[in-house]
């Protein structure tokens, strides 16, 4: 369980770190807090020729209110969110899923920006960040763009980022003081990787509503609107006609043929809805 | 301060261990040490063809080829019937298991060396594997050991009539359990360091291990070099369990690989080799049919228990240790009059099974207690009665049970009334009743079972393994200023024994504890032991240490008689001082005389100085049993089968406890790893063998979070047997849990007519359990 060998490189710029990871001559990978890309490479899972050490960039660690959004650099750990070290714009929903991201050694370096580049379908972001209609800013050598999140996430552990390009940061939309949100992890055990994940955020100020459903096979299911699960658009309470068949619907089609798998799945969104709506 | 037997001493050992500045293999640094990694079988079963080894590396790798000299591991056993099996250090012509050696490969640091075996191609032709210890035995099934023509290591039997028994029943209840296959998981795993000493022309070895002898023999059958040219040394051991108390095929390569090269090599077991590749433990099946009258007294059993035994036969206990001894313990504490067993174990393409803290006590526990609360069930009454209508009663001990077990002393109902009445059965059983706000269910379960320890010769002459305990030596040495050094071969690996050991010899010399120190882990050092194993540690070694600190005591009267001008039986010695009434003399005054102004010695005195080799051996050999009764509270989330548990009592007689501070965190250690094989811990294989829980992410351990405030109670019934009445203890929490816990888990289930009886009770299997008595799939739309 060690690595096979590699070259690493310590980027001091978002610019040095395109550049490397732009070079067709060698597979390189990105490290930021390195939390599942250590234990890849120690398996020999991942055997990239070099790695981009892209925690020195001080651009990466920015946090900001910005407007009606809160700025957050890929690389903002997973304990600075739960400890409250950045603007709390969500009504404490990033603080709260953050404290229960695996341990808190974990927590210390694990990023934000990491988590969700990697597109574990069983991790927290890739779930939450949707749900709170979380946009990535993604920047290239020369360019920038902006996308939601899960437009991000093309498939499991692939996102969708062209060579040298790098997974900045995140906007997170500021949610109105009324806005409810609920989150329900099940895991075998406190820090275990999630059997089932539901989050769901309604703001009826915005006129926002989402539903994920998370720790699929697949990548999460987003509904962006309440249509099929409440048969309403967002108004006061949608939750109370909330149908369940409908989302049991969904985790079929969405290949979870075992009946017992759909069972946890719907609990876990039942008790997030309940959660939201108490 | 107390320091003897008895008191709650800090552990002498805390202050490294504390400190982070214990010393494992893998923190000794040899000059010129190379690292090796094993190429590993990736197929479960398979014919080995062309090695390709790039030219490169040539000088870099090894196989069975190039082992010439080396013997495979035979671990055999006495018992009629048992069928051998050879297992070479390095794969010759077949493999038998997932990460089992093919090649050691040498690098200048484990990538390096890991980066070679990574080069190193191997044609395999993969065949049928044997995966399912109930399928392996049915006609047809591959073979791991063609030779054998079936799959069989041995059958036993316990053939008794019962039929007679069984026609007076009033009830009968079938059963089949199943105990998951885990991995023991000790924080450091295994390692090995090498090298020959060329100037003592000795082979050293650091080895993890808990028998650090036994690991000598083993090498000497394997390499064909003698005993006193070997050296195993185990430095601080991360917890063993049962997993360093095996010879590795590691150990025997890596000590072929230093004498070849001349240099120093080593390997540090990782996780996934751990988890993989080396010994496994608790696999167990059962079919057991129970009968008894309508009080709930049993008054016959039937079983019939499958081991998972995997591939090789382990050195020294042998495939066939768990089996036989679930045969002889399924009866546990209670008293019946009829009983058949019969058991098989069985190879197939696994790892190796090993001995792991309470052996087949676990799975035994399991099986039989949940088999009285199904009595219980069917009877409608609390399942303590059960229990209390067969337990052995003191006015019984010492008790020879229908096995022939012999219970040397205690009070089995005591223990089952303080549990049951620290749980507080009728306040749960209203709070039950009520229901819970949250939807969860309630369930109280306990479970009873006693736990041989320390047993000898007598025990295993009968088995015939490669290893017989017989009497434990112990040496005491004062040094010219009046300490005490303290030689013994068990080996801790975290039992304290540097604290509970040198309690025992305070006890008898009173010196104190701080300058007493235990020379342990080093064959060149300490007298052969079989080593720490069978809770036997506390009974063997610290008798042996009381009986030579006592002959101590008696040439150090002798030189104070002389100094205090009295006879030496009129002498005593208490607190450091022999006394003559009321004049002492010091004992670091006798040591300094002795050794450093032997000219002030009276001509006649007694030659034999300050160092005694003593034997000991309990008046019987047939085994201590300590006993406990465990008793759950659990909250059972229906709709995700979750398990939560809420109170957890444990009642425990363990004898005369030299450092009850000590027995504490053994039995605390215990019942967090009897949690994991409740709960949490699984190792499962696929039809093609191929384990499927490689890493900590799928191999479930249980954490801080999960572990319940375990609360214990101590009773105190001496053995009439051993030195100060202690009895072994050092398993005992790890074997009631899952039986405690699955009974409460049943009794939270009662009201679905839902019922576990597999371990782990996951989750998954809860709900699969509560689907079948619906006869549904699951919730699906309905959740």
């Amino acid at each position: 369980m060690k690595p096979a060998p590699f070259e690493y490189a310590r980027a001091g710029s978002i610019k040095e770190a395109s550049e490397l990871l732009a070079r067709d001559d060698i597979t390189a990978r990105i490290l930021a807090g390195g939390q599942s890309l250590g234990p890849m490479l120690n398996l020999r899972l991942a055997q990239p020729d070099l790695l981009v050490d892209i925690t020195g960039i001080p651009d990466l660690v920015a946090a900001e209110r910005d407007g009606d959004s809160l700025y957050l650099g890929a690389c903002v750990s997973h304990a600075n969110v739960e400890d409250g070290r950045i603007p709390d714009v969500t009504n404490g929903a990033l603080a709260e899923v953050a404290r229960g991201i695996a341990y808190r050694a974990v927590r210390n370096r694990g990023t934000i920006g990491g988590s969700l580049a990697h597109c574990d379908p069983a991790a927290d972001w890739p779930c939450v960040l949707p749900a709170l209609g979380a946009r990535a800013v993604v920047q290239g050598a020369n360019d920038k763009r902006e996308v939601a999140v899960e437009e991000l996430m093309q498939a499991p552990f692939e996102p969708g980022l062209e060579p040298g390009e790098i997974l900045a940061g995140l906007r997170i939309p500021a949610m109105s003081p009324d806005a409810r949100w609920g989150y329900y992890k099940y895991c075998r055990k406190t820090g275990e990787f999630a059997e089932a994940i539901a989050a769901v955020a309604w703001d009826p100020a915005r006129g926002f509503a989402r539903i994920v459903i998370g720790a699929l096979d697949t990548l999460p299911i987003v509904l962006g609107d309440n249509e099929r699960l409440f048969g309403d658009t967002p108004e006061r309470k949608p939750f109370d006609t909330y149908r369940p068949e409908e989302a049991d619907r969904m985790l079929t089609d969405a290949g979870v043929r075992d009946p017992l798998k759909r069972q946890v799945h719907m609990v876990a969104l039942r008790r997030a809805l309940e959660f939201a709506s108490a | 301060m107390e320091q003897g037997v008895g008191a709650r001493l800090l552990r002498k050992e805390d202050d490294r261990y504390l400190r982070g500045r214990g010393q494992y293999v893998a923190d000794i640094k040899l000059p010129g040490t190379r690292e090796v990694a094993f190429l590993r079988s990736p197929l479960a079963h398979a014919r080995i063809g062309d090695i390709d080894i790039p030219e490169d590396f040539a000088n870099r790798v090894f196989t069975a080829r190039d082992l010439k000299g080396v013997t495979p591991i035979r671990a055999v056993s006495a018992l009629p019937g048992f069928k051998p099996s050879d297992q070479p250090p390095l794969a010759e012509g077949k493999v038998r298991q997932v990460g089992e050696p093919i090649a050691m490969c040498l690098g200048d640091t484990r990538a390096e060396a890991e980066d070679v075996a990574a080069a190193v191609m191997v044609d395999f032709e993969e065949l049928p594997a044997v995966h399912d210890m109930l399928q392996a035995r049915r006609p047809g099934a591959a073979l791991v050991h063609e030779e054998w023509g079936d799959n069989v290591f041995l059958e036993t039997f316990v053939d008794d009539d019962i039929d007679a028994a069984a026609a007076k029943a009033a009830v009968k209840v079938t059963r089949e359990y199943r105990t998951a296959r885990q991995c023991m998981a000790p924080i450091e795993g295994r390692a090995v360091l090498a090298y020959w000493d060329s100037r003592m022309e000795v082979l050293t070895v650091y080895t993890s291990t808990q028998m650090p002898h036994i690991v000598r023999t083993g090498l000497s059958e394997c390499l064909g070099l003698s005993e006193e040219n070997i050296r195993v040394i185990p430095p601080d051991v991360g917890g063993g369990f049962g997993y360093k108390g095996i010879l590795l095929a590691e150990e025997v390569c890596l000590c072929w690989l230093a004498m070849q090269t001349g240099h120093p090599v080593r390997w540090i077991e990782d996780r996934r080799e751990h988890l993989t590749a080396s010994a496994n433990c608790r696999e167990h099946h059962y079919r057991i049919t129970a009968y008894a009258d309508s009080n709930g007294k049993l008054l016959a059993l039937d079983a019939e228990a499958t081991v998972d035994s995997g591939a090789y036969s382990a050195y020294p206990f042998s495939a066939c240790l768990e089996a036989a001894q679930v045969a002889s313990i399924l009866p546990g504490p209670y008293d019946f009059e009829a009983y058949r067993c019969r058991t098989y174990s069985v190879a197939t393409n696994k790892c190796p099974i090993l001995p792991f803290r309470g052996v087949a006590r676990t799975g035994v526990c399991f099986a039989m207690e949940l088999t009285l609360d199904a009595i219980a069930r069917e009877l409608g009454i609390e399942p303590a009665e059960v229990r209390l209508a067969n337990l052995v009663k003191p006015g019984q001990m010492p008790f020879d049970n229908i096995t022939k077990k012999h219970f040397d002393s205690g009070d089995y109902p005591e223990a089952l009334r303080r549990a049951v009445a620290a749980v507080d059965i009728p306040a749960w059983r209203k709070r039950q009743a009520e229901g819970e706000k949250d939807g969860r269910l309630i369930g109280i379960g306990m479970s009873i079972f006693c736990e041989q320890g320390a047993h000898g010769t007598s025990v295993y002459a009968g088995w015939g393994i490669p290893m017989v305990p017989g009497h434990e030596q112990a040496g005491v040495r004062m040094t010219p200023d009046g300490g005490l050094e303290i030689r013994v071969g068990v080996h801790s690996h975290g039992q304290s024994m540097e604290t509970t050991l040198a309690q025992v010899a305070h006890e008898v010399l009173g010196i104190d504890t701080a300058r007493i120190k235990i020379v342990h882990g080093d064959t060149g050092l300490t007298p052969y032991s079989t080593g720490t194993w069978g809770s036997r540690s506390m009974v063997m070694a610290g008798g042996g240490v009381a009986t030579a600190c006592e002959q101590l005591g008696d040439r150090i009267k002798a030189i104070a008689a002389h100094l205090l001008q009295a006879k030496p039986e009129d002498l005593r010695i208490a607190g450091g001082q022999v006394f003559s009434g009321d004049s002492s003399i010091a004992l670091n005054d006798i040591a300094r005389l002795w050794y450093r102004k032997p000219q002030d010695l009276p001509p006649d005195v007694d030659t034999s100085g300050l160092e005694v080799t003593a034997g000991y051996k309990p008046k019987r050999d047939s085994g201590t049993f300590s006993y406990a009764a465990h008793a759950a509270v659990i909250a059972l989330d229906p709709e995700l089968g979750d398990t939560e548990i809420l109170d957890y009592v444990i009642v425990e007689d363990g004898g005369v406890l030299v450092n009850p501070m000590v027995v504490d965190g053994q039995v605390h250690g215990g019942t967090v790893q009897g949690i994991g094989t409740a709960l949490y811990e699984e190792m499962p294989f696929d039809e093609s063998g191929q384990p499927l829980a490689s890493t900590l992410a799928d191999y479930i351990l249980p954490g801080a979070a999960e572990m319940p405030d375990i609360r214990i109670e101590h009773m105190e019934t001496p053995s009439p047997y051993t030195r100060f009445g202690v009895k072994g203890i050092g398993e005992s929490g790890a074997i009631g849990p899952p039986a405690a816990i699955a009974n409460a888990i049943n009794d939270a289930l009662r009201p679905l007519g839902a019922e576990v009886t597999d371990t782990p009770m996951t989750p998954r299997r809860v709900l699969e359990a509560i689907a079948k008595a619906k006869g549904t799939e699951g919730e699906g739309g309905q959740a």
